[in-house]
């Protein structure tokens, strides 16, 4: 090989180590240990990587991917509930809650976290075992309603040294009425519980999810739920998002609209304001609920989110029980507000006549026994027209007696009497209605004829709900047609009426004497209206014997329940209005409660009418007013 | 100038394998820094590296026998300049390690590292026999232990380590007993776990994690798993530049210093990997070769000491990054950010040139 001008690198060694071969031999098997040594180091760190890069990618970029990607839920609003003027009963408002992400969760951080969102430890460690069945990807939300103070703790420890489980998001709350406003027609909702979600009605929802629990609340959450969405999110280490990879919206509930009417819930709250009962207000055309009031209420606003323990406590432990809506689920005897019904199965089953009358000496004697009647001097001759006006015991004694108990059940069963209306809460209560078959069903005993005596007043085992009364007395108003009460508004709804076949003449001569209640100076004069005919029946239903109450054995709770139902306008209805007002003592002060519900109703119906009249006006006006004066 | 020397005689192979890893350095930085707080880095590592150019010719040009001749001079001068630190240097994250005036500070112990390859050269050089004898052996270990103690004093332990390659290194070459090597070897077993006991505790936790990286996954080992997802993650091509996640979202630590080739590999996946470190074999093969070709002994135990300094951080750094080393926090040479880390190996390289030139005289 010859020498270019330009030597190789090669060449240069072969000379360099003939030159200094003496000094630095000695090293040339240390060199090659050195360099098998730096072989050695680079086919360790090699191999590293390849374990890392080629053989185990996927595991690697898997992890890679769940740290950098968030999936956060998105909440679906619950649709709002309107009353049936479309103002808002139930709104939301927009509020941050804290969820806790399970995948990295530290046990020992729970300490802290606790500590800085006002939480109970033992609680919180609960809550996080009640989730211990759901995936760990799962969020859960532990916080509701961050305070400013509760969410600058959050801010400060959102790197991953301290607490990265940590994660904000927005959150639609429930803000229900101030006051308990249709407490209990609305409901409340609430995280679902261990026990609920066992149960069918709330088998498709997870632990953590907010549902109704409650009134319309319940019964329609399947409409005002929604769906909840997804954000799945690039964050950097510090938990910022960085980027928005994907986002399924959520789908928000729908509203409800109601057929409530607000300022009729209003008046009728008012007028059982430091009472104890409830008010049912229908239309009888179409069974539409207009109001529905059921005191004591609660405040849905506590419950909200979750219910605090010693508010519940209270609510449960209460002896006025506020968690019962009584306008569905008190059973009471309705008293005098029955003997409508008994008139007219007296009526229908031929039993009476127009020219039927008895004595009235303030008392008789059915089956040995001797019955009071209310008014101590007694009534005098008493026929039908005069029975229902002043409710006179004796005649409507008679006439039960008469008529009988089975036939006396059947058209108190055909007026709905014993067995749920239908309406759309849930929970509903069936009542009682005596007859000798359910007394055998249920006591193994023969009816005794002495029993009806009591029943044909409302008294006895007979037991309804004010729902079921208004429902009665206002299909038996319009002629004997029943729609089924309630308390959405449908425009599809097709839910045909039950029709009892009843003579419109008898059903004339009960509504006759209902009016005669109201305005012939009978026991319900308090629920006369000017310029409206109302009509109606009052009733006082006994909790105990008037022996009792005399001997002062027992308290207030035993006085009796005041009840009034009433209509308006007689020949034609458009609303009945039942009020139950417990422990009131004399029946006729249910009857102002009522009164004061139909003239909202018609007050308001006036002036809708005029406003009406005057836009049509407006409208007519440019062809009344002067002619323009021409140039 | 020198007769002997000029521009082709320089070691052309060495200083483009160089230039070639620093330019990857560089857009590793800028890749890893983008949108942060250090975004100017890459600009600022690029000037390093032209300074560094320049210190590597200047290195090239003093004959290195007067270097290694002043080896004890500059060792005291080091030592100094170490107390100095400690007295006034500047401090960041809990420990003292620069010195320096506004806004330039040096890395003393960085610079600590070409003194001590000198002083064992200049030691080596003048040892009469062929083997080491215990008294050497007593010598040798003093004279690294006092800049060790003072750099460990900082705190700096993944520095202070890198000081003993260099001994190592010297010591492999002037030939050893093998009964001194088998007491070495007991020593070491022996003082490693009482020396646990002088350790910070965050040094402890590394080394704990080291051994069990999920026991702790937010502290310690935090750091070792990121960096194992990054580069595992970035396979067998890598994600693209600027395209990796775990660089991009910060989960990985500290991505244009200690753990810069987590990044490199998880941005250009087994292949990048490959390349990188075949660069890093090309250099140090060819810093052994200019050891073969050293005119004497001073030059070769210079290049070698430099050669062995470069394996064990290329050894302690990259494993780290695949979990087969703990973490230290020492530098990647010539690829992660910072001017003492560049300055101090292209001086080492300007070294090794400086043998090489040195080759064809006698």
């Amino acid at each position: 090989m010859s020498f270019p001008i330009e030597p190789e690198p090669g060449d240069q060694r072969v000379v360099s180590q003939r030159v200094v071969r003496d000094d630095t031999k000695f090293t040339s098997g240390k060199l090659a240990f050195f360099q098998y040594l730096a072989v050695a180091v680079f086919l360790f760190l090699i191999s590293g990587f390849w374990n890392l890069q080629v053989r185990n990618p996927e595991l690697y970029s898997e992890q890679a991917e769940r740290n950098r990607i968030k999936s956060l839920p998105v909440l679906a609003p619950r649709g709002k509930i309107l009353d049936r003027d479309g103002r808002v009963i139930v709104d939301n408002h927009a509020s941050i809650s804290l969820i806790l992400s399970r995948e990295n969760l530290k046990e020992q951080h729970l300490h802290t976290i606790a500590t800085g969102l006002n939480l109970d430890y033992s609680r919180l460690v609960t809550r996080l075992a009640q989730f211990s069945s759901r995936p760990k990807y799962v969020p859960i939300i532990i916080k509701h309603e961050l305070t400013p103070a509760e969410l600058s703790f959050v801010e400060a420890h959102r790197d991953p040294e301290s607490l990265p489980e940590m994660e904000l998001i927005r959150a639609q709350r429930r803000l229900y009425p101030q006051n308990g406003v249709a407490a209990h027609v609305i409901g409340y909702v609430g995280e679902v519980s261990e026990t609920e979600l066992n149960s069918p009605e709330f088998i498709k929802y997870d632990q953590g999810n907010v549902v109704g629990k409650a009134g319309i609340e319940r019964q329609y959450n399947d409409v005002l739920i929604g769906v909840d969405g997804q954000r799945q999110v690039v964050v950097n280490n510090r938990g910022r998002e960085m980027q928005v990879l994907g986002f399924k919206e959520a789908i928000p509930g729908k509203n409800l609209q109601l057929t409530l009417d607000l300022d009729l819930q209003v008046v009728a709250e008012l007028g059982m304001e430091g009472r104890k009962g409830a008010v049912v207000a229908l239309d009888p055309r179409n069974g539409e609920v207009l109001a529905m009031v059921s005191t004591p209420a609660y405040d849905p606003n506590k419950f909200a989110s979750r219910i605090r323990a010693e508010d519940w406590r209270e609510l449960v432990n209460n002896p006025d029980i506020p968690l019962l809506n009584r306008a569905i689920q008190a059973q009471l005897a309705p008293g005098s507000t029955f003997k409508p019904l008994v008139a007219l199965a007296g009526l229908e089953t031929g039993t009476i006549d127009d020219n039927f009358k008895i004595y009235c000496r303030g008392g008789a004697s059915f089956y040995g026994r001797y019955f009071k009647c209310w008014v101590k001097g007694g009534h005098g001759t008493v026929e039908l027209h005069k029975g229902l006006v002043q409710s006179c015991d004796v005649f409507f004694y008679n006439v039960g007696n008469r008529v009988g108990i089975d036939q006396l059940a059947h058209y108190a069963q055909e007026a709905g009497f014993g067995k749920k209306t239908g309406i759309d809460l849930p929970h509903e209560a069936e009542g009682v209605v005596p007859s000798s078959e359910w007394k055998m069903k249920n006591f193994r005993q023969k009816w005794y004829a002495g029993e009806t005596i009591s029943v044909a007043i409302g008294q006895g085992a007979l037991t309804v709900t004010p729902l079921q009364l208004a429902y009665a007395m206002g299909g038996l108003a319009v002629g004997g047609v029943w729609y089924r009460p309630h308390l959405v508004r449908d425009p599809d709804r097709n839910d045909p009426p039950r029709i009892a076949k009843i003579d419109p003449a008898n059903a004339a001569k009960v509504v006759s004497g209902m009016y005669g209640v109201v305005n012939e100076g009978g026991t319900g004069v308090r629920a006369r209206l000017p310029g409206i005919s109302v009509c109606g029946k009052t009733g006082s239903a006994q909790l105990a014997s008037n022996e009792l109450l005399k001997a002062g054995k027992l308290g207030q709770n035993m006085k009796d329940n005041a009840w009034f139902v009433g209509f308006a306008p007689c020949e034609s209805p458009e609303i009945v209005v039942a009020a139950l007002y417990e422990n009131a003592e004399h029946g006729y002060l249910a009857a102002p409660i009522v009164r004061d519900v139909i003239k909202a109703y018609f007050d308001k119906k006036a002036r809708a009418t005029r406003s009406q009249m005057l836009a049509e006006l407006k409208r007519a006006a440019p062809q009344l007013g002067p002619a323009p004066p021409t140039p | 100038m020198a007769k002997y020397r000029s521009v082709r005689d320089l070691d052309w192979p060495l200083l483009v394998t160089t230039l070639v890893i620093c330019a990857l350095g560089i857009l590793q930085i800028y890749s890893a820094t983008r949108g942060t707080r250090w975004d100017d880095a890459w600009w600022r590592q690029a000037l390093w590296v032209v300074a560094g150019f320049i210190v590597l010719w200047i290195a090239s040009t003093i004959d290195y026998h007067t270097l290694v001749g002043h080896a004890f001079v500059f060792y005291l001068l080091s030592l100094g300049l170490l107390v100095l630190v400690l007295l006034v240097g500047k401090q960041v994250f809990g420990s003292r390690r620069w010195i320096g005036y506004g806004s330039f500070h040096l890395q003393v112990s960085e610079f600590v590292k070409i003194v001590l390859i000198l002083l064992i050269a200049r030691y080596m050089t003048e040892l009469k026999s062929d083997r080491l004898e215990a008294s050497d052996l007593w010598k040798l270990a003093g004279l690294v232990l006092v800049p060790m103690l003072l750099v460990m004093r900082q705190p700096d332990l993944g520095t202070a380590l890198t000081y003993l390659p260099i001994l190592g290194a010297g010591v492999l070459f002037a030939g050893l007993r093998w009964r001194y090597l088998v007491v070495i070897a007991l020593v070491v077993a022996l003082v490693l776990p009482l020396s646990w006991h002088f350790l910070k505790d965050y040094q402890k936790a590394r080394l704990e994690s080291f051994l069990d990286p999920s026991q702790d996954p937010q502290g310690s080992g935090y750091q070792v798993i990121q960096s194992k997802i990054a580069a595992g993650s970035g396979g067998m091509w890598g994600k693209g530049v600027t395209r990796g996640s775990q660089t991009q979202l910060q989960f990985l630590p500290v991505p244009h210093t200690d753990f810069i080739f987590s990044a490199f590999a998880e941005e250009h996946g087994f292949v990048g990997v490959v390349v990188m470190l075949g660069l890093y074999f090309v250099l140090l093969m060819q810093m052994v070769q200019n050891a073969q070709t050293a005119p004497d002994r001073a030059g070769l135990y210079v290049c070698m000491g430099v050669c062995a300094l470069l394996l064990f951080h290329i050894l302690v750094n990259i494993g780290m990054v695949v979990g087969r080393m703990p973490v230290t926090g020492i530098p990647l040479p010539l690829m992660s950010y910072g001017g003492s880390n560049i300055l101090s190996f292209f001086l080492m390289l300007g070294l090794v040139n400086n043998v090489r030139l040195w080759r064809f005289v006698t």
